[in-house]
């Protein structure tokens, strides 16, 4: 079937992608992965949240080779990358954030220094702010 | 009262079941609109063990269910706790265009 | 307006398929459009031609063919999430085609309102 477009020329919204579920127990966080790194190339401005169990995507020392699955957590990397790549570059109008739920860490007694990217840590208040900003909000 | 600037949370499992809910109730903001759809419609029953998750928050956040899916579950002589809407799919594409954008918490 | 939706779970396994599809004939009936519909993650299976539910059930395959022709509605599943689940061009059914990625990020652009159905 033939290709659909839309007119996309200009546009610039506020995408926020929510992780809430662990890796590996069910597929959505690496396909939720994908998704964003295909983001990218679309230059928009995205709130990139892990909330939840989803905080446990980011952690350190993930060996999925033992189970024969696939260890997607360097990917992460990648976007710390891209979101670097953008601050730093003036011609690239994208802001991403990475930012993980304070409260979702603590209660799984994690800290910054246990995840594989850096991140911002928020407050549960500040991180409803800042999604209630947002202008299409894509879940898994 | 306008829902331009308001966000239009969705919320689809059961209360029992998944911690949806409640990370809702953590991260909408105050204000926001809360639908309840598919099995979340059970959150909205007077008479539960978690009734008190949404009738604590009545002050914070305007809360509706998704009359079909009460009706499919054979809930529609079921109390429903007080000041909870009920909508059907009509008022649903109502909300979430008058509403900035919607978050569903899955 | 214009309402975008991605569906994340298959027919009848969860109800985010049905929920969608009410959905997208409400807006329809509304006066609204639904212009695109992506269909990720287990969502890919909505589109198998090869789905026979009993014949006293609905058939989501079908409806969301038919529900597309009616009102020009393109229904996208993604190329990876259909691979993976061995979802090809040649058991796909009517109304779907196969994208990628991409298409998802231009809905949520283009579209005034997106919603996700899942689990």
């Amino acid at each position: 079937m033939a290709e659909v477009e839309f007119d996309t020329e200009g546009v610039k919204k506020r995408f926020a992608y929510i992780n809430r579920k662990a890796p590996y127990g069910s597929i959505y966080a690496l396909e939720i992965l994908e998704m964003i790194m295909i983001s990218a190339a679309f230059e928009q401005h995205a709130i990139i949240a892990f909330v939840d169990d989803g905080v446990y995507q980011l952690k350190k020392g993930q060996n999925a080779k033992v189970l024969g699955m696939k260890n997607f957590s360097p990917t992460y990397g990648i976007l710390q990358m891209e979101k670097e790549d953008a601050d730093e570059d003036e011609d690239i109008d994208m802001e991403w954030r990475i930012v993980v739920e304070e409260e979702s860490m603590t209660a799984r007694g994690l800290t910054a220094d246990d995840l594989v990217i850096d991140v911002e840590v928020l407050p549960s208040v500040e991180l409803a702010d800042l999604l209630d900003a947002q202008e299409v909000v894509l879940s898994a | 009262m306008s829902t331009e600037n308001k966000m239009l949370h969705t919320v689809n499992k059961s209360p029992f079941e998944r911690n949806a809910l409640d990370s809702c109730l953590r991260l909408a903001k105050k204000g926001s609109s809360i639908l309840l759809i598919e099995d979340a419609v059970y959150a909205a029953l007077a008479n539960t063990a978690v009734a008190e998750k949404i009738s604590s928050r009545m002050d914070d956040f305007s809360f509706f269910v998704l009359g079909p899916d009460v009706e499919t579950r054979g809930l529609s002589e079921t109390p429903l706790i007080e000041g909870v809407s009920v909508v059907d799919y009509g008022d649903f594409v109502d909300m979430a265009a008058a509403h900035s954008a919607v978050n569903s918490w899955l | 307006m214009k309402f975008g939706l991605l569906v994340n779970e298959g027919p009848f396994t969860h109800q985010a398929s049905d929920s969608a599809y009410q959905f997208a004939k409400a807006a329809i009936e509304k006066g609204h459009s639904v212009p695109r519909v992506f269909f990720y993650f287990d969502g890919v299976n909505n589109s198998n031609a090869l789905s026979e539910p009993q014949s006293d059930d609905r058939n989501l395959v079908k409806l969301w063919g038919a529900l597309a022709t009616d009102h020009d509605i393109d229904l996208v599943v993604c190329v990876a999430a259909a691979l993976r689940r061995g979802i090809k061009d040649e058991i796909l059914a009517a109304g779907f085609r196969i994208s990628g990625l991409g298409q998802l990020i231009e809905l949520g652009m283009a579209m005034d309102r997106t919603l996700t159905f899942g689990d």
